[in-house]
């Protein structure tokens, strides 16, 4: 923090609403930022943080509210027009040139938006190439992006944001992707950015990522803003907590000695997987045993779904997995799914087109008449709603019943293992409460093993009888319930 | 840009011309009309690079351009002649060009990719149906005849061809190579974040559509003038389209002298081929496929080879 901080605000967010159709993303948004102040903006998938962001950009257009840069307002404003104002976009993923070099893809940012300058001026090559030497790129300037790492295609981001010297400078999930030493490095050019007076905005998931580094945190649920102070203030907030951890906790958890299998059925095995450059997974084991309610929690992008398609043979990985016994390693999906693992995708995959009896006899078509029949029957019980909903086409369904049909779909398979990825993603919370009760039934009444993924807690600790906590590829904590709160709430806050 | 990669492009090239400068010595007069045409197409080419290769709009359509350039022209010829300069109706082509080229710009700016894609698809039909409909002024279907051409002489058809080919060219490969070619390939393969660098976006677009159509209705009017013709079925009918584009896939997309390369190709083999009647065709295609297919960089890529970008 510096002296500079005491002085006027250079961002000044107020009233800040952004709907789409029906659905409110921001709600009535206020905050500022001050020069050489870093604020964090976080808030769990779905919070609107990300929209905040770009509508202080102006890649979305406020539906209200004003957002003013040293007292000139932005709002309404088209992106490049902002941009030359002095705000400056760190994207997460961005689609740099590939045919051109590193050195070439910083000059682009430094060309001037006019369509009568052919060259770019004199200094630009020296100009690029300094700011390549500040991220730490000069080792890498003649080489094409493809060819990069993945730390050094991020920096290339930052390269291209501050090229323009942005008094604001916004950056979406800073270090996400990166290694340990990775984000000491970003840490410090994000540092720098402060020192230099600029004002910067960090939008991240929670605040224990960076909490090292910002000023002031404001949390965001639905749209709204629901806390804002230091950082360790913001972790010690009743509702942030709630929203992140979930309320007081019921736990109905069997104890691991309960279950009599001495091997478990599904044992994963140091599993790593790597996209492209990205480390996806790192060294993941875990296990879950025959009957089992086995949660793995984690925020958006800590690799849930990676570890579940790596299970399904979906991906390729390295380490073994292996189920009842036997490897799955090398296996394809469809020989997976034939030996009883079932995943239900969070993407759901429906057959939109196709009604609600279509989809569940598709699920279950390798079944007898019969079976088929017992089968339809018993989810129909588990899930009341789609009896009545049967003829109707599955993409007309609400979001919380198509959830219900993604499961009972899965469920029409007899699966032996039932792997269901993030089913509360984007489901109103009543919506939850239904959807809960379905998966208690599911434990008590059958012998089903479950493997949830989830980063809505509240959610996924209720049902398990284990939990594990999987952050930034890693597994980083393992037990029961009830003592999550306690022992993992600072590496999830 | 010094580069290994440039350097094979300039020989390649150098290499062309010098053929290409020599060539009436030697060749007869058909060979050179067949050349002169290709010629001409190897600019249509050229232009829809532009557009696609380097501002990434999917312009299915690149013979609305050609069409509204080669019939504005022949049209004011057919009825003004010769109180009209041709030259004077080659430039009125080319405006008009110019203008259907704002006019094929509007739904990309509101619409993208495949969705765009088909609009300019829509455009080429109903400039087809409008030619034909309107028989009165345009020929219709039969096409129409203009009083004039720029020469009868086949040498000297061919050297206009072929320095309208090298001087669009090389204008726009310079532009491809310039800022303003950076700042359209950026914009091309992510429009947000060029936003967000500060560039007007629809801006440079825009600009993209004025060149490319300049250029195309400006060949289009060069060869009406060239054949005494222009009909649908050479102008606008959306198989010369597909030609258009195979050729400029063909020699390498966002190179623009690749799509030279393809379209002196395409004509040259189908014209060599033409002693096997409907097969050559076919012969063709199987070419374009397999270049497609597996080397996606076109006739440049493979010569490039390990130079990958």
């Amino acid at each position: 923090m510096s002296e500079t901080m005491s002085g006027a605000p250079m961002l000044e967010v107020s009233g800040l609403t952004k709907r789409f159709g029906g659905l409110v993303a921001v709600k009535n948004l206020s905050f500022s930022i001050r020069p050489g102040e870093i604020l964090g903006l976080i808030g769990p998938n779905g919070s609107g943080k990300s929209t905040a962001m770009k509508s202080v950009m102006g890649v979305e257009r406020p539906t209200a509210g004003s957002v003013k840069l040293d007292g000139v307002e932005l709002a309404g404003l088209p992106s490049h027009r902002i941009a030359r104002m002095g705000v400056g976009l760190v994207f997460q993923h961005s689609r740099p040139l590939a045919r051109q070099t590193v050195l070439e893809n910083i000059k682009v940012a430094l060309l001037p938006d006019k369509l009568t300058r052919l060259f770019a001026d004199k200094d630009v090559d020296a100009r690029a190439r300094a700011i390549a030497e500040r991220v730490g790129l000069g080792g890498v300037i003649d080489r094409r992006p493809p060819t990069l790492a993945f730390a050094d295609l991020r920096r290339l981001e930052l390269a291209k944001a501050v090229a323009r010297s942005p008094k604001l400078v916004l950056v979406d999930e800073p270090f996400a992707g990166l290694t340990a030493s990775e984000v000491a490095d970003f840490s410090d050019l994000i540092r720098e950015f402060r020192d230099d007076g600029r004002a910067v905005l960090l939008v991240d998931h929670n605040v224990k990522s960076v909490s090292a580094l910002v000023d002031r945190v404001l949390a965001m649920y639905l749209g709204e803003r629901i806390a804002e102070g230091k950082a360790s203030e913001v972790m010690q907030d009743e509702t942030v907590r709630r929203v992140y951890l979930g309320g007081a906790l019921v736990s109905t958890a069997r104890p691991e000695a309960s279950f009599k299998d001495v091997t478990p059925a599904l044992q994963v095995d140091k599993v790593g997987v790597l996209y492209g450059k990205a480390q996806a997974l790192q060294d993941v084991s875990l296990h879950v045993h025959e009957g089992e309610f086995v949660s793995v929690v984690g925020l958006n992008g800590a690799g849930k779904t990676t570890l579940f398609n790596a299970i399904s043979g979906l991906v390729p990985y390295s380490g073994d997995v292996k189920w009842a016994g036997r490897s799955l390693a090398g296996g394809t999906a469809a020989a997976i799914a034939r030996a009883g693992i079932v995943q239900c995708p969070e993407t759901r995959e429906l057959f939109g087109d196709m009604s609600v009896r279509e989809n569940l006899e598709l699920g279950g078509n390798a079944l007898s008449d019969a079976e088929r029949a017992e089968r339809l029957e018993w989810l129909f019980g588990l899930f009341p709603i789609l009896r009545t909903r049967q003829p109707q086409l599955a993409r007309t369904l609400s979001g919380g019943e198509q959830q219900m049909l993604a499961i009972a779909r899965a469920l029409m398979m007899k699966p032996k293992l039932l792997i269901l990825d993030e089913p509360t993603l984007g489901l109103a919370p009543v919506i939850l409460e239904t959807l809960s009760k379905a998966l208690d039934r599911l434990r008590e009444t059958t012998k089903i093993t479950v493997l949830l993924g989830e980063q809505n807690v509240t959610f996924a600790l209720p049902h398990a009888d284990r939990v594990y906590v999987l952050d930034h590829a890693k597994i980083v904590w393992e037990g029961p319930p009830d003592r999550f709160e306690a022992e993992a709430a600072a590496t999830y806050l | 840009m010094p580069s290994f990669v440039t350097s094979r492009l300039f020989w390649i090239g150098a290499l062309t011309v010098i053929v290409a400068l020599v060539l009436p010595t030697y060749v007869s007069g058909y060979v050179l009309g067949l050349l002169t045409v290709a010629y001409y197409t190897a600019v249509f080419a050229m232009s829809w690079d532009l557009l696609f290769g380097f501002a990434g709009e999917v312009n299915f359509g690149p013979t609305f351009l050609i069409g509204v350039g080669a019939y504005t022209a022949g049209i004011l010829d057919a009825h003004f002649s010769p109180g009209l300069s041709i030259w004077l109706c080659i430039a009125a082509g080319a405006l008009a060009a110019v203008v259907g080229g704002v006019v094929l710009a509007l739904p990309a700016l509101r619409v993208s990719g495949p969705y765009f894609g088909l609009t300019t698809l829509v455009a080429v039909l109903m400039l087809q149906n409008f030619i034909v409909v309107a028989a009165g002024l345009t020929g219709g279907e039969i096409g129409l005849a203009v009083p004039d051409v720029i020469s009868i002489d086949a040498k000297t058809n061919y050297w206009i061809a072929l320095g309208f080919m090298l001087v669009s060219g090389a204008i726009l490969f310079g532009l491809s190579r310039s800022a303003i070619g950076l700042i359209l390939q950026a914009s091309g393969q992510d429009k947000i974040q060029a936003g967000a660098l500060g560039f007007n976006v629809t801006k440079h677009k825009l600009a993209a559509f004025v060149v490319s159509a300049f250029f195309s209705g400006l060949a289009g009017a060069l060869m009406v003038f060239y054949m005494g013709t222009a009909s649908v079925s050479t102008f606008v009918d959306v198989g010369v389209g597909v030609q258009i584009i195979i050729a400029a896939v063909l020699g390498g997309r966002r190179t623009v002298i690749g799509a030279a390369i393809g379209a002196i190709f395409l004509i040259g083999m189908g014209e060599l081929l033409r002693p096997l009647g409907e097969l050559a065709t076919l012969i063709v295609s199987v070419i374009a496929l397999v270049v497609i297919l597996f080397f996606p960089d076109g006739f440049l890529g493979i010569i490039r080879g390990g130079a990958k970008a």
